[in-house]
């Protein structure tokens, strides 16, 4: 009878007794004799081949080969097997156990009745790595590369073109192994077609760009849903990398999964110093770089750009917030866990510190909004307007929901196209000179998103300007976390 | 793993459209308008090849760019290779032995 793992076949009595110990494990030493009195009994030693010294079928297992195929997590472990077939197992030394599946009354009886046993080597820290490759390395399928030995592993990802300006994790074999213990979905799975080469992502891809952009596993499943949303016609991800203009894709967090993986959405929450939040955007913007090839100088044409697109992610603070959760204001169920991708451009502060009232602070946030893109230019660019604590602590007293401050904010930013016109103000920029008195809306229907985020001190929101909204543009794009994980 | 006295494996993040290993440039088919570099790897008597080579050079109306290498024992400094690379599209290397 014989057992495969990866390629390696072990030999196993077909009927008989089977143990595997370790040297290391006082338990294996106490039941030395016992091994050793047994009539017939094939036994595997983890770590020191010359152990049990005085058992005639010694068999060295310190490739660890027999220990997995055996599934070993505690030695000793013995093991009945009857026409090539398992039919019982014991861990530890409990001398009714052993003396039941040997069938030898009064088997080491002048031993104490019951030891535990010692976690089997293939637990131990050391080899876990080399294992985890060994036992299932064959379900990547990715190209492999050698960094050879002389090479610097950072210098060598640079040099590589890997890299967005800053260091990357080496995504060896073992830490895509890893990551991929964050999702149930098979490496093989297909997550969207990036642009823009138009390249078939799998799940393995993604993890391995995760891996370098410094998540931890259990961030994949929202890197995932972050690359499903980010590949949709909707948000047109291979226009916004386009564009010369110098958003890139952000994302927000919803539900409980945000809590779950430690993402900031207090303090500080758009900017630096929560693993989560950096590294989450950064993977998005990874997969486009390498898997879709798109790359600054080349299908990324913009005139500027921002910090930001290195990476852009953050969560809704909705424990504080006055409002439901963004992703139920695009359909999500409650409790129900998403991501929200958006052009963005940098964040822009908007100050007020005197308002009390929801009235004049709504007039501040139409006009820091109506900045975006140009004072003077309408319904182009998307925005969205996120919400600090002290500021939404004014609309929830004067009971305002999100749909009446999106209301009161739309009528603010009805502006006067004598105002706005080319030439009004001595400046050029403006919207085309018409008879037509009527008013312009600054942003499209939907074009502006609120959001609630930030520390609990400060009486200072954020506009964030988009790009070009709605078909022929970006439009914001929600998709669940819970099919990724 | 920042110091590795071995090798290892990293998975290709990429869509594995470009050849996992680098090629070499091809030969150009003349010298004519292109800087060429003369480097010295500073083993004995490479100085005299490079020295005629010059002269039959610039007896076509080529110029060079001479460089040397500190020792030949290690790898080139990154600076001087990062200025040949800046100043010249072909190099002509002198490994003397």
């Amino acid at each position: 009878m014989s057992v495969q793992t990866e390629g390696v076949t072990v030999a196993l009595p077909a009927d008989g007794l089977v143990a595997v110990v370790k040297q290391d494990c006082p338990t294996c030493r106490l039941v030395e004799p016992v091994l050793a009195a047994l009539p017939q009994v094939a036994v595997f030693s983890q770590d020191d081949p010359a152990f049990p010294a005085d058992v005639a079928d010694r068999r060295d297992d310190t490739a660890l080969d027999a220990s997995l195929a055996l599934d070993i997590d505690t030695v000793p472990t013995l093991i009945r097997f009857a026409g090539g077939v398992e039919v019982e197992r014991t861990v530890g030394w409990l001398q009714t156990a052993w003396a039941a599946l040997t069938g030898i009354e009064g088997l080491g009886a002048d031993l104490p009745d019951y030891r535990p046993g010692c976690g089997s080597r293939t637990h131990d820290p050391d080899v876990a790595e080399e294992l985890l490759v060994r036992t299932r390395g064959g379900t990547l399928t990715s190209r492999r590369l050698e960094i050879a030995a002389l090479e610097d592993e950072h210098e060598a990802m640079y040099d590589r073109g890997y890299s967005d300006g800053l260091p990357v994790v080496a995504p060896t074999p073992a830490r895509v192994l890893r990551m991929l213990d964050g999702t149930s979905r098979a490496p093989s799975d297909v997550v969207a077609v990036i642009p823009p080469n138009l390249v078939e992502a799998t799940v393995e891809k993604v993890a391995i760009n995760a891996v370098m952009a410094g998540c931890k596993p259990e961030y994949l499943p929202v890197v995932l849903a972050a690359v499903e949303a980010a590949c949709t016609n909707e948000f047109n991800a291979h226009g916004l990398l386009a564009t010369t203009w110098g958003a890139g894709p952000a994302i927000v967090v919803n539900g409980p999964v945000a809590a779950e993986i430690g993402m900031n959405a207090k303090g500080n929450a758009l900017g630096q110093g929560n693993r989560a939040n950096s590294t989450i955007g950064r993977a998005l913007q990874l997969v486009i770089r390498n898997v879709g090839g798109g790359r600054p100088g080349e299908v990324d044409r913009a005139a500027l750009g921002h910090p930001g697109k290195i990476g852009f992610c953050f969560a809704e603070d909705e424990e504080g917030s006055p409002w439901e959760p963004l992703a139920e204001t695009y359909g999500v169920a409650p409790g129900r866990s998403a991501v929200t991708v958006f052009a963005a451009e940098g964040p822009r502060g908007v100050t007020d510190q005197i308002s009390r009232t929801p009235e004049s602070l709504a007039r501040s946030f139409a006009l820091g909004l109506r900045a975006v893109g140009h004072p003077k230019l309408v319904i182009g660019f998307d925005a969205t307007l996120v919400v600090c604590p002290e500021h939404a602590r004014v609309f929830a007293q004067a009971g305002w929901d999100r749909a009446r401050l999106m209301a009161e904010l739309d009528a603010l930013l009805l502006l006067d196209r004598r105002e706005i016109e080319r030439g009004a103000g001595g400046i050029e920029e403006g919207v085309p000179v018409s008879d037509s008195d009527r008013p312009l809306p600054k942003f499209r229907p939907g074009g502006l998103q609120i959001v609630h985020a930030g520390g609990g001190a400060g009486m200072f929101s954020a506009a964030i300007g988009g790009w070009a909204g709605g078909p022929g543009g970006s439009q914001p794009v929600t998709r669940e976390v819970d099919p990724w994980r | 793993m920042a110091v590795t006295t071995t090798s290892f494996e990293i998975l290709d993040p990429t869509d594995e459209r470009a050849p996992d290993s680098r090629v070499a440039l091809e030969r150009p088919e003349s010298l004519d308008g292109l800087r060429v570099g003369l480097l010295d790897i500073s083993k004995t008597r490479g100085d005299v090849f490079l020295d005629r080579l010059e002269e039959l050079l610039s007896e076509r109306g080529i110029a060079v760019r001479r460089y040397a290498k500190p020792t030949f024992t290690k790898p080139m400094p990154p600076d001087l290779r990062r200025e040949i690379t800046t100043h010249c599209d072909v190099v002509i290397e002198a490994l003397a032995d």
